[in-house]
């Protein structure tokens, strides 16, 4: 292995975990001030400029918070719980295409940590091992509480997942390829796939609501019924992680969804731009240029996703669980594999007729 | 010794030591997490062999929806470590036995096993890749992908009809 | 393409280092100084009564069971949509191969619909909802006016 691609691999890494944290650490300060904005009122503004050193604050909280273990809870798996819950979430950075491509001195990095050729399968599988942070964590504890609100969460979360990897399938007849670098490639310019996957669109992004356990769908942290669901007994760091898993699931599913359907670092014109910039700049520091503006463009569409989910957990009530479970099983799976159909009616019918009619 | 290999014997190693402490371990959800990371290091192996797919398949099947549907049964059989029953020496006996004739047979057909040698010349590594592998399923395989949608579907009906209640239980 | 996953195995590692050095720090940082009543497991307040041994409804096993089944034949699903819109086989085929897989997926999901059908007939898939009960009281409302906003505000 060549030792100076091992490091600018290494040092990707490096970077993409920095990366998701601080913007999950931002996340719970935006998520204060959208929920202040709604409510009309301040939110936090006390620790720096407009409450900004506000997480730093709660980052140094959960580290002084005493923190026990219940007598009767199992040692090791109450602390696995919420590691597992930390780790599965930040894994699913390691694909996602922040940008296309940085040149320096003729070398190409690509602004991506693993690009693989089954990207999306490998999303979906670091989304199906989510579960495990919160059942274990709830079984653990061995709380009345946690152990409802663990079972409510995975099979809450099981149940949106096939509905979500159905209307996945759609955007795959489309692409012919599980790479997400790829499947953004395709998407070039305003070439977006939302214009073709409206509803597989919306089935993804309340399949998403649901695997973050979001507000409408957070029954198993649902306070009326269940104290603090799945966390009931957790305090401090461990309390920590668990909160902010859910942080980071909203960044990585934010990003997912400007992948899969709004096309990542794609923007109309930008070939303009391009041409305009490499002309102007010469081709390596125009193309990186250009790559810079393409992932501001990126973190723009996934910053209004976390937004998103910030402004309807502030304006929907929460669901009752037979209307969870209804809407997953009943609604959403139907509506999938009829998305399905119809996707492979429109590949077969419509794309050999508009490609006629564009020659 | 080059680094696939080692990396191999590596996997192995904790493969098996994971299998061990399924059976072991006196926690079964213990068991059920060594179960997971014995699935994890099996896809391991799966990428050494370049069959990518089959590996993402192992996670989310195995790790991700069976090993729920386990732990969700050890949630509902509740078996904490204070009640569970003594063995005896009978059903103790029984075990070896069984699990010894199984032991043999598993032997006896891993001695009669062939390997099937491969030419590393005309040897495709790519085989385990998706496209591939969409290719050969749903053209020479066909038949037994359609018969593949039937055995799910008694499958489904078996769930159902498991799920029959008694008139009257109370649940939460 | 190994040493991709490589990288993988080096995500998941640096994962766990930062989750040990960020417990391990706040294991030296915080105060500790346990006692009963902090041990106690949480039961809004009360004593709490026995383990948590508590029986949940069945339904969330069969909600698993049928999971899994749906997830095998999404798992399908994933290799046919990739080689679904293959162009070099739909030229070779002079376009009858679109149509050959989508018919032949079209079986598979029909199959599949049916089983979901089933387990929707036999109302497997209702949630349990606790019947509403109507207390009866004598008062000077007439229970008819009660019948009348449960009719109106009742949920469906």
């Amino acid at each position: 292995m060549d030792l100076t691609e091992f490091l600018v691999k290494t040092a990707t890494i490096f970077v993409v975990f920095v990366l998701t944290l601080v913007i999950a650490m931002y996340s719970t300060w935006a998520e204060r001030k959208v929920a202040g904005f709604i409510q009309d009122r301040m939110g936090p503004n006390r620790a720096g400029w407009g409450g900004l050193l506000q997480p730093l604050a709660d980052a140094g909280k959960m580290f002084f918070k005493e923190d026990f273990i219940p007598a009767l809870a199992n040692k090791w798996l109450f602390i696995a719980g919420p590691s597992l819950a930390m780790l599965t979430a930040l894994l699913a950075s390691a694909v996602i295409p922040f940008g296309s491509t940085f040149r320096i001195n003729g070398h190409e990095i690509v602004l991506q940590g693993v690009e693989s050729n089954i990207g999306i399968l490998y999303v979906f599988g670091v989304v199906a091992l989510g579960v495990y942070g919160i059942m274990v964590g709830g079984w653990a504890s061995n709380n009345k509480f946690s152990l409802l609100g663990a079972i409510r969460a995975a099979s809450q979360n099981i149940s949106y997942e096939v509905a979500m990897g159905l209307s996945l399938i759609a955007i795959l007849m489309m692409s012919s390829s599980l790479s997400l670098g790829e499947i953004v490639a395709q998407q070039h310019g305003m070439n977006w796939n939302i214009f073709y996957q409206p509803l597989g669109f919306l089935i993804f992004i309340t399949c998403s609501f649901a695997e973050c356990n979001r507000v409408p769908f957070d029954l198993p942290e649902c306070e009326t019924e269940l104290v603090g669901g799945y966390h009931t007994e957790y305090g401090s760091m461990k309390l920590g992680f668990y909160l902010f898993a859910e942080y980071i699931n909203m960044f990585i599913s934010s990003a997912i969804i400007s992948v899969l359907y709004f096309g990542g670092y794609n923007y109309p014109g930008m070939d303009w731009v391009y041409s305009q910039l490499t002309s102007a700049l010469g081709s390596e520091t125009g193309h990186n240029i250009a790559t810079l503006i393409g992932t501001a463009v990126f973190f723009g569409k996934a910053l209004f996703f976390i937004f998103f989910y910030m402004w309807v957990r502030w304006t929907i009530p929460r669901f009752r669980y037979d209307q969870l479970m209804n809407l997953g099983w009943k609604k959403l799976i139907p509506l999938a594999i009829f998305n399905i159909i119809i996707t492979g009616a429109a590949v077969l019918f419509l794309k050999p007729v508009i490609t006629a009619w564009l020659n | 010794m080059n680094s696939t290999v080692s990396f191999f014997y590596f996997l192995s190693f904790l493969t098996i030591l994971s299998a061990v402490m399924v059976v072991v371990s006196r926690n079964p959800i213990h068991s059920v997490l060594y179960l997971i990371l014995a699935f994890f290091t099996l896809s391991g192996h799966y990428i050494l062999l370049n069959a990518q797919f089959l590996a993402a398949v192992n996670i989310i099947v195995y790790a991700g929806a069976i090993m729920v549907l386990f732990l969700f049964v050890i949630m509902f059989l509740n078996m904490k470590q204070d009640n569970e029953e003594a063995k005896t020496n009978i059903a103790k006996i029984a075990a070896t036995i069984v699990g010894g004739t199984v032991f043999v047979i598993l032997f006896g057909a891993y001695r009669k096993s062939a390997i099937p040698a491969f030419n590393p010349e005309n040897f495709d590594s790519q085989v385990g890749m998706i496209e591939n592998l969409g290719h050969i399923l749903f053209r020479e395989y066909l038949l037994p992908f359609e018969l593949a949608s039937i055995l799910l579907l008694v499958a489904m009906v078996g769930a159902v009809m498991l799920g029959k209640r008694e008139i009257g239980e109370r649940h939460f | 393409m190994i040493s991709d996953f490589g990288y993988i195995l080096l995500f998941i590692i640096s994962g766990l280092v930062l989750l040990g050095v960020m417990l391990l720090v706040a294991k030296f940082l915080r105060p500790d100084n346990p006692n009963e009543e902090k041990l106690s497991t949480y039961e809004s307040g009360e004593d709490p009564m026995g383990n948590a041994q508590i029986q949940f409804n069945i339904r969330f096993y069969i909600v698993a069971l049928i999971f899994v089944l749906f997830e095998v034949e999404l798992l399908f699903l994933f290799p046919w949509a990739v080689v679904f819109g293959n162009e070099e086989l739909i030229a070779q085929t002079n376009g009858a191969w679109g149509w050959f897989a989508m018919a032949e997926m079209t079986v598979f999901i029909g199959i599949l619909i049916l089983g979901l059908a089933y387990a929707w007939a036999k109302g497997y898939l209702d949630w349990v909802r606790p019947k509403q009960q109507i207390p009866e009281i004598k008062s000077p409302v007439p229970a008819d006016m009660y019948k009348q906003v449960n009719d109106r505000y009742g949920s469906k």
